[in-house]
C-alpha cells in the first residue's frame, strides 16, 4: 500500500486530495504509477497526459525514474509558485 | 544559528534582524530579502492570495537549501520565514536573511536561496481577481535564475 497526495490546482481538478493504492507489479516507479492514473481516463487523463508535472517520494522531489516501494508516501504537484 | 518558519502569522522583519545581528560580534554583514504580495499580478488587479503548500516536505526543502547555501559559503546565520494561507496585497511573503563576516558571501547566499526556494519548495499561490480565483503560472525566469547557479561557485 502507498499513500499518493495531490497539491493545489491538481488536487482540485482531480478533486481527490489523497489516497491509498495497493501496489502491483506493473508500478515500480514514479512514471509507471503516472501511466496507471492516466489509464483511469477523465480528468486523470487530462492530468496525468502533459509533461509539467512534478512528484515527489517520501518528501524528497522525484524524477520519473524514481523507485516506488511499499509504504511509500508519493506526491503529485503542478510546478510551485512560492517565494 | 539556521531557523526555516512555515507560519500563516505575520513576521516582524525588525525582530528577526537584530536577533540574527546579535547572534555573534564576528557578524559584519546582514543581507535581507523580503517577497512583498503585489495588487497586479499579468496584469490584473488582486484582492487576496491563499498560499498552500505541503507540509512535511517544505521544511524539508527549506533546510535542504539553507544546508546548501552552508556548503558554498562562509555564513553566520541563517533565518527563512514563509506565510503560508491568506494573504493581502503589500504583505510580506517571505523573508531570507543572512550574516555573514563580510557582505559579499551574504548577499550571494541570500539570492541562491530565494532563487532556489522560488523552484523547489513546494509552495503554490492562487490569487482572487474579479474574474474569480485562478493558480498562479510557474516563471520560467525562475528557472533560468535557479539554473544560474549551477555554473557558478
Amino acid at each position: 500500500m502507498i499513500e499518493i497526495l495531490y497539491f493545489a490546482r491538481l488536487r482540485e481538478q482531480l478533486e481527490t486530495e489523497s489516497e491509498e493504492l495497493e501496489l502491483t507489479s506493473e508500478v515500480s516507479d514514479i512514471a509507471s504509477l503516472a501511466n496507471l492514473l492516466r489509464s483511469r481516463g477523465g480528468v486523470w487523463e487530462e492530468a496525468f497526459g502533459g509533461p509539467t508535472m512534478m512528484s515527489a517520494v517520501n518528501q524528497e522531489v522525484a524524477n520519473p525514474t524514481t523507485a516506488i516501494k511499499d509504504g511509500d508516501e508519493v506526491a503529485f504537484f503542478p510546478p510551485v509558485t512560492g517565494g | 544559528m539556521n531557523c526555516i518558519s512555515v507560519q500563516t502569522e505575520p513576521f516582524d522583519i525588525t525582530a528577526v534582524q537584530d536577533e540574527l545581528r546579535a547572534e555573534s560580534p564576528a557578524i559584519g554583514a546582514l543581507v535581507s530579502f523580503v517577497g512583498l504580495m503585489r495588487d497586479i499580478n499579468e496584469g490584473d488587479a488582486v484582492s487576496t492570495m491563499t498560499l498552500e503548500h505541503y507540509p512535511g516536505m517544505t521544511e524539508k526543502a527549506l533546510e535542504t537549501i539553507v544546508a546548501e547555501a552552508n556548503e558554498r559559503w562562509d555564513l553566520i546565520g541563517i533565518r527563512v520565514i514563509h506565510r503560508v494561507g491568506e494573504l493581502k496585497p503589500q504583505d510580506p511573503i517571505v523573508l531570507v536573511a543572512v550574516t555573514s563576516a563580510h557582505r559579499g558571501e551574504a548577499f550571494q547566499a541570500c539570492e541562491f536561496i530565494i532563487d532556489y526556494l522560488k523552484s523547489r519548495a513546494p509552495f503554490w499561490k492562487k490569487e482572487n481577481t474579479p474574474e474569480g480565483e485562478r493558480w498562479v503560472d510557474a516563471r520560467h525566469t525562475d528557472k533560468e535564475a535557479e539554473d544560474r547557479w549551477s555554473s557558478h561557485a
